[in-house]
């Protein structure tokens, strides 16, 4: 039999004489978050001494990964794998390129002179794309890494893992003639002692799967990555440390003979103490029932070398001070109100608590955030044990009188007239006050006027505003030239979503001469920022970021000379011309409006993209490998359990209530326009969709797109069918979030509006997949995961007015008055046509096989002036609402 | 098992030897390189021997002749620089398919008047002068001369138009960036899912110097690893070094190729005035090491060496073996 080879400049043999094969995993940005910040700021000669850090370590592979959704994948992997060929130190290795793209792989195969691995492949989207692949991998002359994954899944059984690998096998040796020896099979490594019973038998499994492969599949590796088994034991070196031992230890005895593992997890299998070898063998071989029991109960007493988990008490065995510190670093309400109790009899006046130890512990709180130790859910707890302390204190301070804390400085916070979301700034608010500076809170929808009184009457120090779509970009201009006319001077904090440094820079610095506007890109800098401010530097850092501003400017304004528009009428000339016939146009099984009244929420658990939800708190990476990050991976296991309890609550509790209205109707389209029809005979049009068109100068065979163009024209005789749907979860919400603050309970308060979002999101997609296969039924044979939901594979698109295929948010009325939404799902839009609750989405159905997301991009004026006067509006009066698409 | 492939187990194969060295003995001038084809051409011909084919057929089909007279069982067509990115520095691209087409039918041509024993025309297919995985600027390592896609593009041209002239192998030599090469055998894959029809595919490398590395610093066991994905006739080494110093590399091969071996060496180093001039006697000699170790299956001539090279490496391989392929 023959055995795999591989080589970078030197060659290296993989055979039943050579050990483990270790493959070096650091140069992986979903990995390392240190790779991932040379990658994005470009520091590629750091990026490579990773690279050569991972060799000297003794890695025999080099696992090269730039899958992150803010970087350009392919760019970067080429560019690191032409650099690395440049050094002989690292480029004697075999390289494995690592992407779920496979753009990416690609790319990455047209660098490497030497026989590389591709990693991975699978039967996931089906034989015809699996063989595709791999016939192109042979071609290229690359080993292939092949996932125990099929149409249905990932294997999770011993069954199904033999069969998807014998299914591959056959594949790859029998019809694309791939030698069996380049076939590395990954058949799924996952956690053990989870605490689930179905979990007990994973590694098992696992290893039964290699044995079988191994004795049946000639010529096959096996690899995998093995910290995966600890997963339960985060936190615990030691433990996992052990447990990656054992793992290995049995992995290799069944004939796993490469993989991912991190050297500094490991310990001797021969050296780990009898009795804890004991218990990790009983857990990772199954050995005993109450295994896992067992171990958790060991774990507690190895610990001690460990981290200190929550349920250790011994953090009481201390001065009251000192516990007060300790809970507020960890977040520990359990025993605030006994402590401060305690405290108060300690000092004077009541109010020295608060100055005293409870300060001293949130600037401690402020250090550990600021020099990234701790992160935005455990800042917020600690905001929530600060206030609950406070709280506790504010009826004595009445009481004595004169007492008064003194704050660092006072902060206006306010969402702009128009809009409702406010999760961000309750944030930043929050991290701001942990840090000691009084936040006057004025909510949502706030008005100009009233924002510039509140900053006069408070005598603010600072103004933040907020805003989530792209109409509040003009509020904030707005507001910003009131508060020139008003005299302030006060500096301007500018944040959200669709906010940015060129804007604020471009549009609103411009118009506040008086004061100076700051864009603040999330809450972990808004402490710098107001400090800066507000202290001795101030006159320093605002020159800083006027220079920085200028520089914004000059650049924008060399961009847009760059910038090259076709006009309007090219870019029709150059619309998508797609096929309709029979085959592309299903008439829909219902026509007409659908409701959908409060849906079962245990639904819609798994249609949840989590990956956002961690973006909220400013965690970035993807889910589920966040939860195993070396940085951010116990603060994002800790929310993400929060967040898993509280969801527990929502469904049993009925804390939200979720309605929506889908409806299909016949349509045209007429030039950019889509005409919507009352019945099939069309007599009548209910409502005229006017669509916008690209018109950034494309390459040859790339259309100018418009949403009109996916929709049969009417000249064509043939009838087609448009959707719109309007769907909401954020019933309920406001009353509970009330109750949570009320309590002082931001954190809870927080997590539930940014739960509230996900549960609209994953409603918006079941009710999609309920859209394909059922109500319309174009799609009813679709099979996809979640991970190719969120990947967007399903046939058929869903455009949100305001999101880049149609920024108008015009067309929100007319899809509102459509589907008679106000009343059927009880959403309103406020006057800059934000949805009433937040958690709301709407959008439009399209169903064609080639219809598919785009940007718009910036267009001409003349085409605005176009739209309006189809729509029979005035230029002067809507012209505000393109601000931001326009190219000026 | 081919006819090839049959032979290659019963006895050592005969390569041919130079084609620049033999084109040299014949006084060309600009003329020579363009008559009848490019005599408006914009740019100086004179060295694009390529052009040969079109414009002095005659000349090539006597080089050949020589050869296939001296005992060479597999002459390789007058293509070396055949590809759109070699022929770019001349503005000839155009030229490409007619360069490769006619190459190769005169090669057979030829080949057709030998009837003794079978005779074999290997479409020659070089490196280009660009190199894919190391960049021509010492100050930004990551840029590249030429990429994996333009390199299949060019190489595809030249295969199918060899294949359409109807050689009976195609040989991917002088390798010095094993990147191109993967290119080459990627466009040859290609080609041959196209056109549903399939070639002998050798492969032969070049061993820059006594470090026992390719230009692009791969070692000679690393360079086969990372061709051996394809089902190839042979894989070897040629130019570069003379028989003698190519001995351990083609050792490795020995040890390590599931294919047949070729080698086709340099006659000797070039002297102070960059000519070769070992002479067949002493070249001979050398061969004959390596023949008796029983390490090729396939051996010929590169750089320096003529008729009489080839018909003094005959006259000794005849007495031995070939080596046993696996």
């Amino acid at each position: 039999m023959k055995m795999l080879k591989l080589s970078g400049l030197e060659a290296m043999s993989v055979s039943s004489e050579t050990n483990f094969i270790n493959i070096g995993e650091r140069t992986n940005v979903t990995g390392s978050k240190a790779f991932l910040r040379m990658i994005n700021e470009g520091d590629f000669d750091a990026a490579i001494a990773v690279a050569k850090e991972q060799v000297d370590g003794g890695a025999q592979i080099l696992d090269v990964n730039m899958d992150e959704g803010m970087i350009d994948g392919k760019a970067a992997m080429v560019k690191f794998l032409n650099l690395i060929a440049s050094e002989p130190d690292i480029a004697r290795i075999p390289v494995m390129i690592d992407s779920s793209k496979w753009e990416i792989i690609e790319a990455g195969l047209k660098c490497i002179q030497g026989k590389g691995v591709v990693n991975s492949i699978s039967l996931k989207e089906g034989e015809e794309v699996f063989i595709a692949q791999a016939k192109k991998i042979r071609r290229y002359g690359a080993a292939v890494v092949v996932m125990a994954f099929d149409e249905l899944g990932q294997a999770d059984s011993y069954e199904r893992r033999i069969q998807i690998c014998q299914r591959s096998y056959s594949i790859l040796v029998d019809v694309v003639k791939f030698p069996p020896e380049d076939i590395i099979f990954d058949p799924n490594i996952f956690p053990v002692a989870t605490g689930m019973e179905e979990h007990n038998n994973n590694s098992v499994d696992f290893f039964r799967a290699t044995k079988w492969i191994k004795e049946n599949l000639p010529g096959a590796s096996v690899s995998g990555g093995v910290s995966n088994v600890s997963f339960s034991f985060r936190g615990n070196n030691m433990m996992r440390e052990a447990m990656h031992s054992v793992f290995l230890y049995h992995a290799i005895q069944h004939g796993m003979n490469m993989g991912i593992v991190n050297p500094s997890m490991l310990t001797v299998y021969s050296e780990i103490d009898k009795n804890l070898l004991e218990h990790v063998e009983d857990v990772i071989l199954n050995r005993r029932s109450d295994a896992t029991e067992r171990l958790l109960e060991l774990a507690e007493t190895v610990k001690g070398k460990g981290k200190t988990q929550e349920k250790d008490l011994s953090w009481r065995n201390t001065t009251v001070q000192n516990r007060l510190a300790i809970a507020l670093v960890k977040g520990i309400v359990e025993f605030i109100d006994e402590d401060v109790e305690e405290c108060r009899h300690l000092y004077k006046r009541p109010i020295e608590v608060i100055e005293g130890p409870l300060m001293d512990g949130m600037n401690e709180v402020g250090d550990l955030f600021g020099s990234g130790k701790m992160f935005l859910p455990q800042v917020v707890k600690s905001a929530r044990v600060m206030k609950k302390a406070v709280a506790y204190l504010l009826p004595f301070i009445e009481k004595e009188k004169g007492g008064k804390k003194s704050y660092s400085g006072k902060i206006i916070m306010a969402t702009v007239k128009g809009d409702v979301h406010d999760i961000g700034k309750n944030i930043v608010g929050v991290v701001l006050a942990c840090n000691n500076y009084e936040i006057i809170d004025l909510g949502v929808m706030v008005a100009p006027e009233k924002i510039i009184q509140a900053a006069i009457d408070e005598k603010a120090d600072i103004v933040g505003l907020s805003g989530l779509i792209t109409p509040s970009l003009d509020e904030m201009v707005l507001l910003a030239k009131e508060m020139e006319r008003a005299g302030l001077s006060v500096p301007l904090l500018i944040g959200g979503a669709t906010t940015s440094k060129v804007h604020t820079a471009v549009k609103i610095d411009q118009h506040y001469k008086t004061g100076q506007a700051i864009h603040v890109i999330d809450a972990s800098r808004a402490v710098t920022v107001v400090e800066s401010l507000l202290g001795q530097k101030k006159e320093t850092f605002v020159k800083g970021i006027q220079d920085e501003y200028q520089t914004t400017r000059e650049h924008h304004a060399r961009h847009l000379e760059q910038k090259n528009l076709v006009s309007i009428e090219k870019a029709r000339e150059n619309a998508l011309r797609l096929n309709f016939d029979s085959g592309e146009i299903i008439r829909p099984l219902k026509l007409g409006k659908t409701l959908i009244e409060s849906i079962d929420l245990n639904l819609l658990l798994s249609y949840i993209d989590w990956t956002p939800f961690f973006r909220t708190w400013e965690l970035h990476g993807k889910y589920p490998a966040i939860l195993n990050d070396e940085v951010v991976g116990v603060a994002a296991s800790s929310l993400f359990k929060d967040a898993e309890e509280i969801l527990q609550k929502i469904i049993k509790e009925d804390w939200l209530q979720t309605k929506a209205v889908v409806g299909l109707f016949p349509a045209n389209s007429v030039g950019d326009d889509i005409e919507i029809y009352k019945d099939e005979q069309r007599s009548e049009v209910i409502y005229t969709q006017r669509t916008l068109r690209q018109e950034a100068k494309k390459a040859t065979g790339q259309a100018n797109l418009a949403l009109a163009d996916f929709i049969a024209p009417k000249s064509s005789g043939i009838i087609d069918y448009i959707g719109g749907f309007v769907v909401t979860s954020g019933h309920g919400v406001d009353e509970k979030v009330a109750i949570f603050e009320q309590n002082n309970d931001d954190y809870n308060a927080i997590l539930l509006k940014s739960l509230a979002d996900r549960l609209a999101e994953a409603f918006t997609e079941y009710l999609h997949e309920m859209v394909r296969k059922e109500i319309w039924s174009y799609a009813n044979g679709e099979i996809l995961s979640n991970e190719q939901l969120i990947q967007e594979k399903y046939q058929g698109i869903r455009p949100a007015p305001g999101y880049p295929a149609c920024p108008d948010h015009i067309e929100k009325i007319g899809l509102f008055e459509l589907l008679d939404a106000e009343k059927n799902t009880g959403v309103f839009l406020t006057e800059n046509l934000a949805m009433l609750p937040a958690s709301s989405v709407s959008g439009w159905y399209f169903a064609h096989p080639q219809a598919k997301y785009f940007g718009l991009g910036k267009i001409s004026q003349r085409q605005v002036i176009d739209l309006i006067k189809r729509r029979g509006g005035d230029y002067e009066i809507d012209k505000k609402w393109y601000n931001s698409i326009v190219l000026d | 098992m081919g006819q090839l492939e049959k032979l290659l187990r019963e006895r050592i194969l005969l390569l041919d030897g130079a084609m620049g060295t033999m084109i040299q003995r014949y006084p060309l001038d600009e003329f020579d390189f363009r008559e009848g084809h490019f005599e408006k051409h914009h740019k100086s011909l004179k060295g694009n021997n390529d052009l040969l084919s079109l414009t002095r057929p005659e000349i090539i089909k006597e080089i050949h002749r020589q050869y296939f007279s001296a005992g060479a069982d597999i002459i390789e067509t007058n293509t070396f620089s055949g590809t759109s990115i070699a022929q770019a520095d001349y503005d000839l691209e155009s030229a490409v398919y007619d360069i490769n087409y006619q190459s190769a039918k005169i090669a057979k041509e030829v080949a057709k008047e030998f009837t003794d024993k079978p005779r074999f025309v290997a479409g020659s297919i070089g490196p280009t002068n660009r190199t894919a995985s190391i960049s021509p600027d010492v100050n930004d390592p990551g840029f590249r001369g030429v990429s994996f896609d333009e390199l299949v593009l060019a190489y595809s041209e030249q295969i199918n138009a060899l294949m359409d002239g109807g050689v009976d192998i195609l040989l991917v030599e002088t390798v010095f960036d094993t990147l191109n090469a993967k290119a080459a055998l990627y466009a040859i894959d290609e080609v041959f899912e196209v056109r549903g029809e399939k070639l002998p595919i050798m492969v032969s490398g070049t061993i820059t110097d006594q470090s026992g590395r390719t230009l692009t610093g791969q070692t000679t066991e690393a360079f086969l690893i990372s061709l051996s994905h394809m089902p190839l006739l042979s894989i070897g080494l040629n130019c570069a070094l003379g028989a003698s110093l190519m001995r351990p590399y083609l050792q490795i091969l020995n040890d390590k190729a599931p294919f047949a071996i070729s080698a086709h060496p340099n006659a000797g180093l070039p002297n102070e005035f960059g000519a070769y001039d070992e002479s067949p006697e002493l070249m001979g000699e050398q061969i004959e090491v390596f023949l008796q170790e029983g390490l090729v299956n396939i051996i010929g001539g590169c750089c320096g060496t003529t008729p009489d090279h080839i018909a003094e490496i005959a006259r000794i391989a005849i007495k031995y073996k070939p080596r046993i392929i696996e």
